[in-house]
């Protein structure tokens, strides 16, 4: 191991970084190789993308609830609008919030942080899938205003909708719409190799595999999860592309092309798409609820197999999005046993943590009301999936809102709450000041409680047969009765209370970004090595890089003064 | 430098492309015996050969570590997955109660004139997808 | 200056070379995928054997000569790197880089040839794929020599030569790809 030290003995100082100028603005906030600058950029741009969807979300839900009148805002919507609406909402909140906060936000952060290491082993590659991410960003945000409008095939994009220009009606939104995802993608490949080989080479000396923390174990992989999944869909949208811009034939069955190829392809990914973004969010919640309950992982190395078992399973089940599509129904029975059976590791981890939860010392400070808060929801989010996931049912629940509901019920767990958890958590870290404790948790209830009036009446239209991505409801008589109607309005409202709540949390976050009281190393006596680093750490994060001795969840052990014992402090 | 991995010393790698370049000319002269299954022996046959001489000696895949080999056949599998699931909805031209005849045997000879015309040539009634 | 991570190997694998496979692991998956959709495709169409009739198969096999002995310089250019020789092993690089040249250039005039007798991408089902799956490895061949003259420069100056073998890895891969693509562009007709 000691060999290529010496490759590289002219580029390292002994006393690692010892005469520093203070870099510019522009070195420092937008040129940085810093993994926490880089771990930020990503944050917050995904937090600025998570307001230009939540907006496009108003937009289509006051047309759903006052169909034909004016949104405030945004004027009369249009039935092309509202495609282009839904569409870039999807896209928006799965590839441009979710992604990049969880994975590419938190992981870019903590990594190095929780294993010990100074920054990513690539810092310039690093750097460099920042300004990809970037111009994806301008790509998408281009396809919306260019003419004719923003892509209105879904975020999904099945041909020949998406391929013939003569159908979407928006030719350079759709391209520009499909080159955006393909950028985002190729960013996050780069972004991924940083992560995984980071996490598998640069590790703390003493810190072995089982004494890395459940968070950076989840975030690797998914960044595999996603790298296997991935590259399908890449070929697919390069061939999407040239159906869409050069006539080729891939998927046009008028020329000997098939649309359920697509359809496939896209699967192959979308399924472990929706686990890359989970793992994430559950390894947050395992880190916040261990240290608000002082308890150790309940069957830590259990969990780590569950994930790795749930990582493998998900590229089993992919069809399940395609029942009604006219695949072969054979198949459509194997991916129903294969779906059926996936939700049994995922529900075990649901139970490990409650397991972990009990017999402990609990403190229900802002971040572990996230993190309950994401158990309970997303309890109710897996069990609707069964009911989707079994192909009879699915017969009457394809393309209604009762599979909107189930994917809001884990989608927003996983987009939201988990990473509300997160930012309350390692706000102290990041900016070495508290946030608003008692205003946290107002946001908490105001978003909580609002959420579940949207999404509930959602899951009871859905089964009363509700069709998805439908503009306005008065072309389907059987669906306008004014129950439903009501419903729908009740929903709308619920959002814009829910969305009024969040201002609370944006004003709570800049006012203690800059005023909140001083945090120390340690705030939540936690025992992962960020929590030894300065508040917040400098450039190399430690003078000197910490050495592990234990693992990552000893809590409350037995015979301690100290209900926890931190990984770096010797026996 | 790699006192990590490598055992792999005198590999006489100029032998080794010696064979690669003789298995191409089988591959080349196969098809000429006019036989289908030798054609599809000595094309894909001799390919995996070529490819595991690749692998072996000018990559050193056999001295690395197992997790290497893993990762990399673990992707492989993953493209086997890939083609069965896909393979019945795709790999053929009908099944037991449908057929793909929207423009099955489409082939265009001026390359520009089909694009624009979009959708109206055939809406066959067996088609794939609804 | 690097990081003190950068130094780091608890999986025993030098972290650039680490990197090089898990770069290979996302391209097999995106040329497995366009591959095996070609291959479902071509099984379900027996018409575009009529078609995959007009390759040139002596194109193919010459490129499939020129990638092969391509692989064979950027080995040897590894064993250089080895020894120590930097010189040697950026030279050697550079022939593979040429190798790499005269594949595209072939290509060219390969592609030029086939579209003026109106084989083009919007012909069939068939050309789309050989286009893409073809210009897809040719966008990576151009990539890798790109890297190549990268890592050939500071490799002169006896610098970064466990960089060699990476981008080496990384061509030998491109090679494998080609291996697959001649039989199923060329040969199976």
């Amino acid at each position: 191991m000691a060999n290529h030290a010496d490759a590289h003995a002219d580029e390292i100082g002994s006393g690692h970084h010892g005469h520093h100028e203070e870099p510019g603005f522009i070195k420092k906030y937008l040129w940085s190789t810093d993994h926490k600058m880089i771990g930020f950029q990503y944050m917050f741009t995904g937090m600025a993308m998570a307001l230009l969807g939540a907006f496009m979300a108003y937009v289509f839900r006051m047309q759903l609830a006052f169909p034909g009148n004016p949104v405030p805002g945004f004027g009369v919507v249009s039935p092309g609008e509202y495609n282009a609406l839904i569409t870039n909402h999807g896209s928006i909140m799965i590839f441009w919030v979710a992604m990049p906060v969880l994975i590419a936000g938190f992981g870019n952060y903590l990594i190095p942080l929780m294993i010990g290491a100074d920054d990513m082993v690539f810092p310039r590659l690093n750097r460099l899938s920042f300004q990809m991410f970037a111009l994806s960003v301008v790509i998408l945000i281009a396809s919306l205003v260019v003419q004719n409008g923003g892509f209105g095939g879904a975020w999904t994009s099945y041909p020949p909708l998406s391929a013939n220009p003569d159908y979407n009606l928006t030719p350079w939104g759709a391209s520009l719409w499909l080159l955006a995802v393909a950028v985002e993608f190729v960013a996050f490949l780069l972004g991924g190799i940083n992560f995984i080989v980071t996490t598998m080479n640069s590790r703390a000396p003493g810190m072995k595999a089982f004494d890395v923390p459940i968070l950076v174990w989840t975030i690797v992989i998914a960044s595999i999860l996603f790298m296997a999944s991935v590259g399908p869909l890449v070929a697919g949208a390069v061939m999407l592309l040239f159906d869409q811009l050069i006539g080729t034939s891939f998927f046009n069955p008028n020329k000997g092309g098939d649309p359920i190829l697509w359809q496939h392809l896209f699967w192959f990914f979308g399924h472990p798409e929706v686990y890359v973004v989970m793992l994430p969010a559950m390894g947050i919640v395992a880190e916040v609820i261990t240290v608000f309950a002082r308890k150790k992982m309940f069957a830590y190395k259990t969990v780590i197999y569950t994930i790795i078992a749930t990582g493998v399973l998900s590229f089993f089940v992919w069809a399940h999005h395609q029942f009604v599509a006219g695949i072969d129904p054979r198949m459509a029975n194997v991916f129903t046993v294969t779906t059926v059976l996936i939700s049994i590791p995922i529900a075990e981890m649901l139970f490990v943590y409650i397991a972990t939860l009990y017999g402990g010392s609990i403190r229900f400070s802002t971040p572990m009301l996230w993190a309950l808060g994401f158990i309970a929801e997303f309890l109710i989010g897996g069990v609707t999936g069964i009911y989707l996931g079994a192909s009879g049912a699915d017969i009457h629940f394809h393309d209604t809102y009762f599979v909107v509901a189930h994917f809001h019920y884990t989608f927003f767990p996983i987009a939201i709450i988990a990473v509300m958890a997160g930012v309350t958590f390692w706000f102290p870290k990041m900016f070495g000041r508290y946030m608003n404790e008692f205003w946290g948790k107002v946001h908490f209830w105001g978003t909580m409680i609002p959420f579940n009036c949207i999404f509930i009446p959602l899951f009871i239209l859905g089964a009363a047969g509700e069709h998805r991505r439908i503009f306005d409801y008065h072309n389907f008589p059987h669906l306008g009765a004014q129950w439903m109607q009501d419903m729908r309005i009740f929903a709308t409202v619920s959002l814009l209370v829910m969305l009024a709540f969040q201002l609370i949390f944006l004003i709570n976050f800049i006012v203690s970004m800059f005023a909140g009281k001083k945090a120390p190393k340690n705030p939540w006596k936690a025992n992962t090595l960020e929590w030894t680093a300065d508040s917040p750490p400098p450039h190399g994060n430690w003078p000197e890089l910490p050495t592990c001795y234990r693992g990552p969840y000893e809590y409350s052990v037995p015979g301690r003064a100290d209900d926890f014992w931190p990984q770096n402090e010797k026996a | 430098m790699s006192a990590d991995a490598h055992g792999h010393h005198e590999t006489n790698y100029v032998k080794i492309w010696a064979i690669l370049v003789g298995l191409l000319v089988v591959s080349v002269l196969g098809p000429m015996l006019g036989h289908p299954v030798i054609t599809l022996i000595t094309a894909f046959g001799i390919a995996l050969i070529k490819a595991y001489l690749v692998a072996k000696n000018f990559m050193h895949l056999n001295v690395e570590k197992p997790i290497v080999h893993w990762t990399l056949g673990a992707a492989l599998v993953l493209m086997v997955l890939l083609y069965a699931g896909i393979m019945p909805d795709v790999g053929r031209a009908s099944g037991e109660r449908w057929k793909k005849n929207a423009g099955w045997h489409y082939h265009g000879t001026s390359p520009h004139s089909e694009h624009s015309e979009g959708a109206e040539k055939g809406k066959g009634e067996g088609a794939t997808g609804h | 200056m690097k990081p003190i991570a950068t130094t780091r190997s608890a999986m025993g694998i030098m972290t650039g070379k680490l990197a090089v496979y898990w770069v290979l692991v996302s391209e097999i998956v995106i040329f497995g995928g366009l591959l095996a959709c070609y291959v479902m495709n071509r099984i379900a169409h027996v018409e575009w054997a009529e078609q995959a009739a007009h390759t040139n198969t002596w194109a193919g096999a010459f490129n499939t000569l020129i990638l092969l002995s391509s692989s064979l310089s950027a080995v040897l250019a590894h064993q250089a790197a080895e020894k120590g020789n930097g010189k040697k092993a950026a030279n050697l690089l550079y022939l593979t880089c040429l190798g790499g040249l005269v594949f595209l250039i072939v290509k060219s005039f390969e592609w030029t040839h086939e579209i003026k007798a109106g084989f083009t991408i919007q012909s069939s089902g068939f050309w789309a794929y050989y286009y893409t799956a073809a210009g897809l490895h040719a966008f990576h061949v151009i990539a890798g020599m790109l890297v190549m003259l990268w890592v050939a420069s500071t490799a002169k100056k006896n610098q970064e030569l466990h960089r060699v073998e990476n981008v080496g890895i990384y061509w030998h891969f491109v090679d494998l790809v080609w291996i697959f693509l001649f039989p199923l562009l060329y040969i199976a007709k």
